[in-house]
């Protein structure tokens, strides 16, 4: 394509890569956390629910500083990380993609969360009833009915990833080819002088990258809603 | 034998039940709603872990406080037959159907897909939704679904309740089939007194969380001091009876019970076939002398056994016939007082053949 030059590609690409990653990590904390919130009763769930919603009402620069305390070189995480395993988090595109999973976690619990909701939890009974054990259950009753809730949850996590700022550049800095998402490539460009129609283009990627994540999330909802019995054909 | 005794508190209501009942047969638990009899069952399921008690099926302990044993629902081989059928939306029926099946113990003994789904009448639902069938569909998948999993036991909470009239004709039958063919014992919670009459062995009545008695449904209908039976205006004695003859050409059918012969509208089942019908107590009257030139076709000697006031200025009677069975008669205030009704006076019970509804039987 001749449309964008290599960097310009890079950025795009590299964004798709970061959302994709962090849907992947995110999704299953995310629906572990959605059902504990949903199903469980247990001591200081009013408090795990404020931690996992933090990120709604923070500022991104604040998460993204928490992250470069907690998971920097020198942060209690970090430094473990670094020691036993060799990984490094700040300023990689890994770093870029945890800070994206974070900020967009409580999008998919939230999505998640909203489909248990309407999970008759009578149900889960039956299917006790029928022999089955709590693992079971969960694979064969609950997760297939919360599908669609993962499923646009999922797609509205990864659109919204795209698009994520102030952690990542906070977080994993402004590495053209390592952590300049299309956001950042963006903000670059406008700093740059002569960058106006690089941001242009990219700002009108952003945006129907966007409304087609949007789109999609709805359609699939709707689909799965009708595969799953729930609107008879 | 099915031993139950527990207990358990809520906020604002305790349940305290306990009765054995014998098995097979079908266990019915009557009460008005909200007695408990709904927890009584979850609570056997497993579904609800109770305070204290101890639960027996057939030897094997489910539910022991004393010995802190507890074996959870999807362990305990209880298929349960929900009042809101509870079948999964997003599975067909034949794969509602199958997952019990694929669950149960592989030593386990019952019936099997084809003989199920033709009992039940559902061979021509399998490819279809939950979301398309009918209420009374449902609930015979349900059921299904719950005979497929091999259950030591079955409990059915109220699976009627939510059918309007006639959907509730369409699956009684199919329950009462189902009694005659499988040797499961049942536990069936119901506040209507048909389908006691029609499918159960033994009757638990519940009030307030308490057991008010447990016995055989004849010798619990016979009885004129349970208020909960007796305040209902269809209370009656339950005669077990055997069709003995038809007489198409009158329309009527000859059935005998202990101590004589009930004539009644003419039932649809073959000679021999075992039938249990309710006398509605209202529907009995009582005479000094032998009445001639009526309407009334069943008219039996009796004699008072007891005379209990029930609802102002209305009595029960009960009468034994032949020194055998049992009828129970409402009767006013004034005529116990007119002809002088007492314990030990001999009578004349008489009782219209069309009180019968054709389906009050039990066939």
């Amino acid at each position: 394509m001749g449309w964008f030059t290599p960097d310009e590609w890079q950025a795009i690409q590299l964004s798709l890569a970061v959302a994709l990653r962090s849907v992947a990590f995110g999704l299953p904390p995310a629906v572990l956390a959605a059902w504990l919130l949903a199903r469980g009763r247990f001591p200081g769930r009013s408090v795990l629910d404020a931690i996992i919603h933090l990120p709604l009402v923070m500022p991104p620069v604040v998460v993204g500083w928490l992250l470069l305390v907690t998971f920097g070189i020198q942060g209690p995480l970090g430094s473990l990380l670094n020691e036993w395993f060799g990984i490094r988090l700040v300023f990689t595109t890994g770093g870029a993609a945890l800070a994206t999973a974070v900020m967009s976690f409580p999008l998919i619990v939230r999505a998640v969360r909203l489909s248990l909701d309407t999970v008759d939890p009578h149900l889960e009974a039956a299917a006790r009833t029928l022999g089955a054990g709590p693992v079971d259950r969960f694979v064969t009753v609950t997760l297939p009915l919360i599908a669609p809730g993962i499923l646009s949850g999922a797609i509205t996590a990864f659109a919204a990833g795209l698009g994520e700022f102030g952690a990542v550049i906070t977080f994993a800095s402004n590495i053209p080819g390592q952590t300049q998402t299309l956001p950042l490539a963006i903000y670059t460009a406008t700093q740059t002088p002569g960058g106006e129609v690089t941001a242009a283009k990219l700002a009108a990627v952003s945006f129907a990258m966007a409304v087609a994540g949007l789109m999609l999330a709805e359609f699939v909802g709707r689909r799965m809603q009708v595969l799953l019995g729930r609107v008879p054909h | 034998m099915l031993e139950i005794s527990l207990r358990h508190r809520f906020t604002g209501f305790s349940l305290d039940a306990s009765f054995d009942a014998p098995t097979p047969g079908v266990t019915a638990i009557f009460g008005p709603s909200g007695c408990g009899k709904s927890t009584l069952l979850s609570a056997v399921a497993g579904l609800l872990r109770p305070d204290e008690g101890r639960l027996v099926v057939n030897g094997s302990v489910l539910f022991d406080s004393a010995t802190r044993q507890f074996v959870p629902a999807e362990r305990r081989r209880c298929g349960v037959v929900f009042q809101d059928a509870r079948l999964f939306p997003h599975l067909s029926v034949e794969t509602n159907l199958r997952y019990g099946l694929r669950r149960a113990p592989r030593d386990a003994k019952g019936p099997d897909m084809e003989e199920v789904t033709a009992l039940l009448g559902i061979e021509h639902l399998l490819s279809r939704r939950p979301a398309a069938l009918s209420g009374g569909e449902k609930q015979r998948v349900a059921l299904g679904r719950a005979l497929l999993s091999r259950p030591a036991l079955l409990l059915m909470d109220e699976p009627l309740a939510a059918l309007d009239g006639g959907r509730k004709a369409e699956v009684l039958p199919y329950l009462s089939r189902l009694r005659r063919r499988l040797s499961i014992p049942v536990v069936y919670v119901t506040h209507a007194l048909d389908e006691v009459d029609r499918l159960a062995d033994t009757l638990v009545l519940m009030e307030a969380g308490r057991v008010l008695a447990h016995g055989s449904v004849e010798a619990l209908s016979a009885r004129t001091d349970l208020p909960i039976l007796a305040g209902r205006r269809d209370v009656g004695a339950v005669l077990t009876c055997r069709v003995r003859a038809h007489d198409a050409e009158r329309g009527l059918s000859y059935l005998d019970f202990a101590g004589g012969e009930l004539i009644v509208p003419f039932e649809d089942s073959p000679p021999d076939t075992p039938l249990r019908v309710r006398v509605r107590a209202r529907d009995v009257s009582v005479a000094l002398v032998r009445p001639e030139h009526v309407s009334v076709q069943n008219i039996f000697p009796a004699v008072v056994e007891d005379v209990e006031q029930g609802q102002p200025h209305e009595a029960m009677l009960r009468l034994r016939v032949e020194g055998q069975s049992i009828l129970l008669s409402r009767v006013t205030q004034d005529a116990v007082n007119r002809l002088g009704l007492r314990p030990g006076l001999p009578v004349w019970a008489l009782v219209k053949s069309v009180a019968f509804s054709p389906s009050g039987g039990m066939p």
